[in-house]
């Protein structure tokens, strides 16, 4: 390349390259992936909108601090393994988190080009670093160091305990993930839907831990099947706790146990990990409502909406006590719900559901709020507006307002110190919890988060927990 | 996979015994928890509370009846065939104490539940008076072992087929009219329980009851086994599945229970057509 068509590029502006999608209409009816992903050219074209700035302040917007900067570098030379290298590095999971993570509030949220122009599509651009090698790479292993002989327990399959298992096996230790249900993942299997995270990659990511020799364990309830001390008793060294939040939140109205109401948590499980959608050609059955409403305004709530559609509802609402501006989902998942045609509901708080004589659900009576003073949260408090109550139709009501700490496991372990709210106590630095060689990371920690904050935690921990197998408490 | 060791069919092939290995599971069982089983992948998991538990063979007892597409599958399996999945010991165990003289109320597939609670019971050193119930004599499931571990047993039959021509709740009602009773333990279906529950409420008599809501995950997950117990929400798989029967609200259980009842019908029909068309 001479240098004055090198110097014309860089003046010619290079717009954000849009991903190609599944057009709303057709997508809204099957459960396949809605976006397709870059094609090399356009990766390429995207990448080269990155300034490469000195100090990138993308990196520091990462929670896990992929080198940003450098994998887009690759990717603008055309070489893809070195860019999924370089992003293997800092992130063992950047098939989901290219399309998982909150990017417009991380990584893209501080990218300079988003001052006056559109952030570079650093999430677009590390799913197709991801899917390039999946389809293309040689799959390759990483380096395994010599065998330490310790034994590292991981409880919970989802996406702390895999970074945990993935960051330990590499460095010697002998790691078995435990998994409550009866398939690996966590949330990345029952929880997010396939047409935003297919679970074949969900399953290559658990099989290439599995090839690096992480045993995975599945129907272990760890609390009931076994104890924390007993999986010392056992001989494990260290014990990672990933077990995410886990215990569904309900509004405690007036009729919320009328058929027809689920948690987010059921609803989803049902559809994903059971595979409900495909009743009856599976077993598990799954409410198809003509009239859903979903109560809620995180990614859970989109998530469930956006399943309810594809189910074959006539009409998908969404009710959410704030504005637009609080929502708390991803901008992608907000604007591809208004896409497939889900309706909105601001300032709309419930009171009570309405029933029939069968006991199922056929009604929500709402009360219209208006944002008051900032709260704790420092988001505006919605109030209540008086004597504005109006009913809404719906034969299926999805519960979606977040998650409590499930203390199936932290009941069982008393020396294991709780927050009030239910949460494990931990150092921030390490994940150490109060219990000698146990860790704890994710959702049990913070309360709901996301993917790449639980993903973080998990590599802090292991970092920890090598350093303990290595050195001592 | 989780084989299948002994099999027994009972009541006319309606009911099925199955002893199942699952080592570390029996090492844990408590009397009243349940499993989940999972017959393949495709399978639904559906919650069995555990009939015995044999620690040192390791094997686990579950029996159930034929009701749907499910244990009509769980039906087919074959000693030396297993279940894809087996998770457990979930829910709490009874509290097992000495309190007096406890009537044991069982109904149907309930009486299976019931026989390791009534031998805890005895156990502990309580007089055990016991009530078994099904519609008719061939119904009955049972009662010699449950004989074994009483001081008293009254079957009765729907039809009078066998023993007391009548409901459980008549027999239960004239022991409490002639004698002191410490607390009464009821599992079987729901209006069952419901209505040992109205009699031994008038009697002032403690009632814990066993409920098996529709649930998933059977952690406290799903909340879909949310069970209102004095007004208060709890969830089955964890706060029990047992219960202090004069709390529950029946009605709304039964209503919750029906649920999925069109899709399940659909779905064993379409099960029992595709099964006759390969025979």
């Amino acid at each position: 390349m001479s240098e004055l068509t090198e110097k014309k590029e860089k003046k010619e502006k290079i717009p954000r390259q849009p991903m190609p999608e599944q057009e709303p209409k057709v997508r809204a009816k099957n459960f396949m992936e809605v976006p397709l992903g870059y094609t090399p050219e356009m990766a390429v074209k995207e990448a080269k909108r990155c300034l490469q700035c000195k100090k990138p302040s993308c990196v520091e917007g990462c929670p896990v601090n992929v080198d940003i900067p450098g994998f887009i570098r690759h990717i603008k030379e055309g070489d893809f393994t070195r860019a999924i290298r370089n992003l293997w590095s800092k992130n063992s999971l950047p098939a989901v988190c290219g399309r998982v993570c909150p990017q417009e509030i991380q990584c893209e949220g501080v990218c300079i080009l988003g001052k006056k122009d559109d952030p570079v599509a650093i999430g677009n651009l590390e799913r197709f670093a991801a899917d390039w090698e999946r389809a293309h790479g040689t799959g390759a292993l990483p380096p395994k160091a010599d065998p330490t002989g310790k034994k590292v327990a991981v409880v919970g399959s989802g996406p702390s305990g895999l970074t945990v298992a993935g960051d330990l096996i590499v460095k010697g230790h002998d790691v078995t993930i435990l998994e409550a249900f009866h398939k690996p993942g966590g949330v990345l299997v029952y929880g997010i839907p396939e047409f935003r995270l297919p679970k074949e990659i969900v399953a290559q990511e658990i099989h290439f831990l599995e090839r690096l020799g992480v045993q995975v364990e599945c129907n272990a309830v760890v609390g009931r099947t076994v104890t924390l001390d007993e999986l010392f008793e056992q001989g494990y060294n260290a014990v990672y706790i990933g077990v995410g939040a886990g215990l569904p939140r309900f509004l405690n109205i007036p009729g919320e146990n009328l058929v027809g109401i689920l948690s987010a948590n059921e609803y989803l499980t049902r559809a994903n990990l059971m595979k409900a959608y495909l009743f009856p050609e599976v077993d598990t059955p799954i409410p198809r409502g003509k009239n859903v409403i979903v109560l809620g305004g995180g990614n859970v709530a989109m998530d469930s909406a956006r399943t309810a559609l594809r189910l074959g509802a006539d009409s998908v609402r969404i009710v959410y006590r704030r504005s637009k501006t609080e929502l708390p989902a991803r901008a992608a998942e907000v604007h591809h719900a208004e896409e497939e045609g889900i309706e909105f509901f601001f300032l709309t708080n419930p009171v009570r559901y309405l029933g029939n004589d069968k006991g199922r659900l056929t009604g929500m009576e709402c009360l219209k709020m208006e944002l008051g003073e900032p709260d704790a949260s420092g988001r505006r408090r919605p109030v209540p507006i008086e004597g504005s109550e109006f009913n809404l139709e719906c034969d299926l009501v999805v519960v979606a307002v977040g998650s409590g700490a499930n203390p199936l496991l932290t009941s069982s372990t008393p020396e294991m110190n709780l927050n009030k709210w239910g949460y494990i106590v931990t150092d921030p630095e390490t994940g150490k919890t109060t219990k000698k060689g146990v860790w704890a990371g994710g959702d049990i920690v913070t309360g709901a988060a996301t993917v790449i904050l639980a993903m973080g935690a998990g590599r802090k921990a292991a970092d920890s927990i090598h350093k303990y197998l290595t050195w001592g408490w | 996979m989780f084989q299948i060791v002994k099999r027994e069919e009972m009541s006319g092939g309606t009911v099925i015994l199955n002893e199942i290995e699952a080592p570390l599971i029996a090492r844990k069982a408590k009397p009243g928890q349940f499993v989940i089983l999972k017959a393949n992948e495709t399978g639904e998991r559906i919650p069995l509370t555990m009939a015995e538990t044999d620690p040192e063979k390791g094997t686990i007892t579950v029996i159930y009846m034929v009701v749907g597409k499910s244990t009509a599958l769980f039906k087919t399996l074959q000693v030396g065939d297993g279940y894809q999945d087996v998770i457990g010991p979930l829910g709490k165990p009874t509290h097992l104490e000495k309190v007096g003289t406890v009537v044991c109320v069982g109904g149907g597939t309930g009486i299976a539940v019931l026989h390791p609670i009534t031998r805890g019971l005895k156990e502990a050193g309580n007089r055990i008076i016991t009530i078994i119930g099904a519609r008719s004599k061939d119904l009955l499931i049972l009662e010699e072992r449950m004989r074994a571990v009483s001081d008293e047993l009254h079957p009765c039959t729907d039809d009078g087929s066998y023993g007391h021509h009548g409901f459980v709740t008549d027999v239960l009602k004239k022991i409490l009219d002639t004698q002191k009773v410490d607390q009464v333990v009821a599992i079987g279906p729901v209006p069952m329980m419901k209505f040992v529950s109205k009699i031994t409420k008038e009697y002032q008599v403690p009632t814990i009851v066993s409920l098996n809501p529709i649930m998933v995950d059977g952690t406290g997950m799903c909340g879909g086994c949310r069970v209102s117990i004095g007004g208060k929400n709890k969830f089955a798989c964890v706060d029990g599945p047992e219960f202090d029967g004069h709390l529950v609200d029946y009605d709304e259980l039964m209503l919750r229970l029906a649920a999925y009842c069109e899709e399940e019908k659909r779905c064993y029909e379409d099960y029992c057509r595709m099964e006759e068309s390969l025979s």
